[in-house]
C-alpha cells in the first residue's frame, strides 16, 4: 500500500529523496507493531511509572503502620489498619454518607444537565449555541474555593435563599448535607453539562427526523433514539460528578456544618494524625468504589466519551 | 498557628509524612546532629538566614504590600531571609531533620521533641538585648528550656475563648458550661474548633465539673480520662451548628446568627463588626498556645539567626508580627507599637496563667505519671473522627 | 423531531432559571468584590473600590497567577502529547491489553484527587526521592489532564475515519508527512477544545496541587486558600475571582470561533 515500496505506480510524482529520515518513515509504514510501540512508549511510561507505581506504593503502605512514639512508618506488614477500616463503624457510616451524597450529586446534575444540553444541541440556534456553551464554561474559571465560599453566604441565616423562600415561608437549609449536595451540583454541573452536550451534538438531526416522520411521538423519540445513543455520553458524564463528589474534602467543611465524609478521613489522618498507613487503608475505599463503577461503566461503552 | 492554619495543613502534611517514610525506606534515619553548644559571643553576619515557621510569622510583604517586618530586618542587618512555612508540628520536625534551615518558631508539641532529638542548640540569652523585656512569665518554660538551660526566645501566645452573641446571652457567660452541658439551650448553634486537640478543651471543662476523673493536665488523659472527654463532645455534636477550622468561618457563622455561642480567638472578635458578640475567659480555665524561636543545631547561619531572633523579639517587629497573626506580643515595650494590647490581656500574667498551652499527647504522661500509660494524639485523632461520626 | 412550541419555550424557560442559579453565586462574588466587610457577610454594608485596587499590586496574588499559568501550560503541553499519542495507538490500533491502556488514561481523573494526591505526594517523597516544588505539580497534572485530550481527539479520530490518511500514504507520503499535512489539520479544534479543557482543570487544581507542591511555590488556589483565612484579604480574593471569569470569556470565545467555523466548511 505504502508507494515508496512500489515506485513504480508513482509515474506523476516526483521521486522522495532518499534521506534517513525517508527511510524511517518507510520502515514505519511497513511496520505497524514499530509504529504502534512507538506511540504508546512515552505514554506508557508516564501514567505507567508515575500513577500505577504511585498507586501501588499508597495500597502497599496501607499494611504498614506508624510508630505512634517516633511518627515514623515501620514497613512491618499488619493488617491491622484494613481491619480497622472494614470493621469500624465509624467507616461503615460515613462510607454510605459520601456515597449518598456522591449519588445525590449525580443524580441532581444529570436532571439538570438533560435539558440544558438538549436545548444547547437542538433547539438553540448557532449563535446562542455558542453564547450557551460560554455560559456554562465560564463558571469553571471562578476559583473552586470562592464558588463555594459564595454558597456559604447564599445559604447563610439571612442570606439570599432565605431571603427569596421567606415570602412563600421557606429558609435556606442552613450548614449540613443538603448545602454539601447544592454545593457540590454546582460545583461540578459544568463537567456534567459538556459531555451530555456533546453526545447530543453527535446524534444527527436526520435520525430524529425520521423517527417523527414514521410517526413517533417526541417522547418515543426521546425514549428509543436519543436516550440510547446518549447513555455512554450520561455515563460518561456521572463519572465526572461521583468521583468528584467522592474524594471532596474542602466544600463539606465549607458548607457542611458538623458532617465529615470519606475526604476528611483520609485528610485527617494524612494531615494531623500523621497516620498514612490509615490513610491509605481509607482511600482504599473510595478506590475500591470507583473501580467497581467503571467496570460497571466500560460495559455500556462510555469510557470512550468521557 | 497550627490553629489558624489546620486547613494549610494540608499544603505540607503528606510532605511530613512522606519524608519520614523516605528516612525509614532508606534505613538511614538518623538521631539528627549534634547537640550544639550554646554560643558565646557573635561574629560576622552570613549574609543569608533561612526560617522555617508558621504561615503570617515571616511576612515581607508579598501577601500584602503593607505587612512587611523582614525588609527592615534584611536592611538592618544585610542577611538576606529565605522562609519556608509549614502546615503541622510534625512537619517542622521533619524539615529540621534536613539541617536546611537556621532557624525555626515551635509551638509546644514540636519545641521539646528538636530539644530532645538534638536539633535545635541552646540560645544564650545574654547575646539577645531583646531579651530582658520580655513577660517573665513566658521565660524558661516547660516547652522553651531543659534543666534550666534556654532553648529559644518566646514569640507570642494567645488563649481558646468562649464567644457568645449578646442578644442570645444579654447576662454574659462564665463557664464552658454553655457549650457542654447546656448547650442544648441552643441547639444547632454551637461551634467548636475542628480539630482532635478540642479535646483538651473538653478535659480543661472535666477537670473543674468531674474532679472524680483526676485530671491533671488536659494533655495527659488516660483511657477512663480521654472516654470521659469523648462522651462529653459526643453529646456536645447533637448540638454542634458546625465546626469551624479557618477563622473568616467563624467570623461570617457569629455575624450572620448561623453560631452563637462557642470556641474563638480574641483576632475573630476584634474582626467582627456586627458588635453582639463578647468574648470570656471561663473560669474554669482555657487551652491556647506559646510559641519559641529556636536556633537549629546545625545552623550555617548562626550569627544571623542570632540577629533574627533578636530582631523579632525587638518591640516594634514582634508587635508587627503579633498582631498580624492575631495573639498577644512577647514583651510590654511591643504594646507600644500595637493599640489593642488590652484585648489580648498581653502582660496579665494572671490570665497567662489560667491557660493550659497546647502540647501534643503523647503515651508518657505530661502530668509525670508512671503507674498510666496516657493516650497519644493518634488515639485522640481517631476518637475526634469518631466523635464528629 | 419537531419540538412544539410550548416544549421549546419550557425548556428555554428551564435553561434560563438554571443559568440564573449558576450565576447567582457568581453576581454575589461580584458584588462582594465591592464590599466594604472584610468578611464577606451579606449584605455588604457599604461599598468600595478598595479592594479592585489592591488586588492589582497584591505581589503575591499576581505571582500566583503567573505560578498557575506556567503549571497549567506546561501541563496542558504535556497532555496534549501523551494524550494525542495514545488516543491514536487506541483508535488506529487492536492489540492486546487496549482496554486495560483506556482504563490507565481514564484513571487519574476518576479517582477521587485525594487519593491521587496522597498518592504521588507518597511518590515523589519516598520512591523518587525529589523536593516537591513546580515540577512535581506539573508531573501531577499533566497525569489527571491527558485524558481530556485524549477523549476529544478520540472522538475526532473515530469521525475522521482513515480514508484520507490512506489516500495521502498512497500517493506517496511518509508516516510523519500524513500526520503534519492530512492528520493534524483535521485534529485541530479537537487539540484545542482538549487543551482549553486541561489548562482550566489544571488551572483551578486544589486537592492534587496541595499534596504536591513545595512551600516556595504558590498556584492561584492554594493562594486563594492561604488567603481567605487571612485578615483583610477575603474581598481580593474576590476581584481576582472576577477578573479570572471575566478575562475567561477570550480563551473561551476564540476556541468557539475556531470550532464553530470548522463546522460551517463541512
Amino acid at each position: 500500500m505504502s508507494s515508496a515500496a512500489t515506485p513504480h505506480v508513482t509515474a506523476g510524482v516526483p521521486q522522495p529523496r532518499d534521506t534517513p529520515a525517508r527511510r524511517i518513515s518507510v520502515f514505519l509504514s511497513q511496520h505497524a507493531r514499530v509504529r504502534l510501540g512507538l506511540l504508546l512508549t512515552a505514554p506508557l511510561f508516564w501514567l505507567g511509572l508515575v500513577y500505577v507505581v504511585a498507586l501501588a506504593a499508597l495500597l502497599i503502605t496501607a499494611f504498614w503502620t506508624v510508630d505512634s512514639f517516633t511518627g515514623q512508618v515501620r514497613t512491618e506488614f499488619t493488617l491491622d489498619n484494613i481491619i480497622t477500616v472494614v470493621t469500624g463503624s465509624l467507616y461503615q457510616t460515613v462510607t454510605l454518607r459520601t456515597v449518598g451524597v456522591a449519588l445525590l450529586v449525580t443524580v441532581i446534575d444529570i436532571a439538570i444537565a438533560l435539558p440544558v444540553a438538549f436545548f444547547m444541541a437542538k433547539v438553540a440556534g448557532p449563535r446562542l449555541q455558542r453564547i450557551l456553551v460560554i455560559a456554562v464554561l465560564m463558571p469553571l474559571w471562578a476559583s473552586y474555593l470562592v464558588k463555594a465560599y459564595a454558597w456559604r453566604s447564599v445559604l447563610a441565616e439571612g442570606g439570599v435563599v432565605d431571603w427569596m423562600t421567606a415570602p412563600f415561608g421557606g429558609s435556606s437549609p442552613g450548614y449540613g448535607l443538603p448545602a454539601v449536595v447544592i454545593t457540590l451540583s454546582y460545583l461540578w454541573l459544568p463537567y456534567v453539562i459538556l459531555p451530555i452536550y456533546a453526545g447530543l451534538e453527535r446524534v444527527p438531526d436526520s435520525l430524529l427526523e425520521a423517527s417523527s416522520d414514521l410517526g413517533a411521538k417526541t417522547w418515543r423519540t426521546m425514549g428509543s433514539v436519543v436516550m440510547p445513543m446518549l447513555w455512554p455520553s450520561i455515563i460518561a458524564a456521572s463519572i465526572f460528578s461521583f468521583s468528584l463528589s467522592l474524594g471532596d474534602y474542602i466544600t463539606v467543611n465549607i458548607v457542611g456544618g458538623a458532617n465529615q465524609l470519606l475526604g476528611n478521613l483520609v485528610y485527617t489522618n494524612v494531615g494531623a494524625a500523621n497516620n498514612l498507613p490509615l490513610a491509605s487503608a481509607i482511600a482504599l475505599i473510595p478506590v475500591a468504589i470507583m473501580i467497581v463503577y467503571l467496570t460497571a461503566a466500560r460495559r455500556s461503552g462510555a469510557l470512550e466519551n468521557l | 498557628m497550627r490553629l489558624t492554619t489546620a486547613r494549610r495543613s494540608t499544603l505540607f502534611a503528606g510532605l511530613a509524612i512522606a519524608s519520614v517514610a523516605v528516612l525509614t525506606a532508606c534505613g538511614t534515619a538518623s538521631g539528627g546532629g549534634d547537640s550544639g553548644e550554646e554560643a558565646t559571643e557573635l561574629g560576622d553576619y552570613e549574609g543569608s538566614v533561612s526560617i522555617l515557621a508558621w504561615p503570617g510569622y515571616v511576612e515581607d510583604g508579598s501577601n500584602d504590600p503593607s505587612v512587611d517586618w523582614v525588609s527592615a530586618f534584611e536592611e538592618e542587618t544585610g542577611c538576606m531571609v529565605e522562609s519556608k512555612t509549614y502546615g503541622t508540628s510534625d512537619e517542622a520536625f521533619s524539615l529540621m531533620k534536613t539541617g536546611d534551615y537556621d532557624v525555626v518558631a515551635a509551638s509546644g508539641d514540636a519545641s521539646l521533641r528538636l530539644v530532645a532529638a538534638g536539633e535545635v542548640a541552646p540560645v544564650n540569652t545574654d547575646l539577645l538585648k531583646n531579651y530582658d523585656g520580655i513577660f517573665d512569665f513566658l521565660k524558661m518554660q516547660s516547652w522553651n528550656s531543659v534543666d534550666g538551660v534556654s532553648y529559644g526566645i518566646p514569640h507570642g501566645y494567645g488563649a481558646n475563648l468562649l464567644m457568645y452573641n449578646t442578644d442570645v446571652f444579654p447576662d454574659g457567660l462564665t463557664s464552658w458550661s454553655a457549650v457542654f452541658d447546656d448547650a442544648a439551650a441552643n441547639s444547632g448553634k454551637v461551634t467548636a474548633y475542628d480539630s482532635p486537640i478540642y479535646i483538651a478543651d473538653a478535659a480543661v471543662y472535666l477537670m473543674a465539673t468531674q474532679p472524680e476523673l483526676g485530671i491533671e493536665n488536659p494533655y495527659a488523659l488516660d483511657e477512663t480520662q480521654l472516654a470521659a472527654a469523648v462522651e462529653l463532645l459526643k453529646a456536645q455534636r447533637q448540638h454542634i451548628g458546625e465546626y469551624w477550622s479557618d477563622y473568616l468561618k467563624e467570623i461570617q457563622a457569629f455575624e450572620t446568627g448561623d453560631s452563637v455561642v462557642g470556641t474563638t480567638w480574641q483576632v475573630i472578635q476584634n474582626s467582627i463588626t456586627t458588635g453582639n458578640t463578647e468574648v470570656v475567659l471561663p473560669d474554669e480555665g482555657t487551652t491556647g498556645w506559646s510559641d519559641t524561636w529556636m536556633i537549629s543545631s546545625q545552623a550555617k547561619s548562626p550569627n544571623c539567626a542570632y540577629a533574627w531572633l533578636d530582631y523579632i523579639a525587638s518591640p516594634e517587629a514582634n508587635a508587627q508580627a503579633t498582631a498580624y497573626f492575631g495573639e498577644a506580643p512577647s514583651s510590654q515595650a511591643a504594646c507600644e507599637f500595637r493599640d489593642d494590647c488590652e484585648a489580648y490581656h498581653a502582660g496579665d500574667a494572671d490570665y497567662a496563667s489560667q491557660i493550659w498551652y497546647w502540647s501534643t499527647p503523647i503515651a508518657d504522661c505530661l502530668d509525670g505519671r508512671t503507674d498510666v500509660e496516657c493516650t497519644d494524639y493518634a488515639a485522640w485523632t481517631t476518637a475526634w473522627q469518631e466523635i464528629k461520626g | 423531531m419537531r419540538l412544539s412550541r410550548t416544549a421549546r419555550v419550557t425548556l428555554g424557560v428551564v435553561v434560563a432559571i438554571v443559568l440564573a442559579v449558576v450565576y447567582l453565586p457568581l453576581l454575589i462574588v461580584f458584588v462582594n468584590s465591592f464590599s466594604t466587610s472584610v468578611n464577606l457577610t451579606w449584605p455588604p454594608p457599604g461599598f468600595t473600590l478598595e479592594w479592585w485596587g489592591k488586588a492589582f499590586q497584591n505581589p503575591g496574588a499576581l505571582e500566583a497567577i503567573g505560578t498557575s499559568a506556567q503549571v497549567a501550560l506546561a501541563a496542558t503541553a504535556i497532555s496534549l502529547a501523551l494524550g494525542t499519542l495514545i488516543s491514536l495507538a487506541l483508535q488506529r490500533y487492536r492489540f492486546f491489553g487496549r482496554d486495560a491502556v483506556s482504563l490507565l488514561v481514564i484513571l487519574p481523573i476518576a479517582l477521587p484527587g485525594i487519593v491521587t494526591g496522597i498518592a504521588l505526594n507518597n511518590f515523589f517523597r519516598t520512591i523518587l526521592d525529589v523536593r516537591l516544588g513546580l515540577f512535581t505539580i506539573i508531573v501531577a497534572h499533566a497525569t489527571f489532564c491527558i485524558v481530556t485530550v485524549f477523549n476529544n481527539v478520540l472522538a475526532r479520530l473515530r469521525r475522521m475515519g482513515t480514508s484520507l490518511e490512506e489516500a495521502s500514504a498512497d500517493l506517496g507520503a511518509g508516516v510523519w508527512t500524513t500526520f503534519r499535512f492530512v492528520t493534524f489539520p483535521q485534529l485541530h479544534s479537537a487539540l484545542l477544545a482538549g487543551a482549553l479543557l486541561a489548562f482550566a482543570l489544571s488551572f483551578d487544581e486544589i486537592i492534587v496541587t496541595t499534596f504536591t507542591t513545595g512551600s516556595g511555590v504558590t498556584t492561584l488556589p492554594i493562594w486563594i486558600l492561604n488567603n481567605l483565612f487571612r485578615p483583610n484579604q477575603a474581598p481580593i480574593v474576590n476581584v481576582i475571582a472576577v477578573v479570572l471569569v471575566l478575562v475567561s470569556i477570550i480563551p473561551i470565545y476564540v476556541a468557539q470561533r475556531i470550532a464553530g467555523a470548522e463546522q460551517v466548511q463541512k
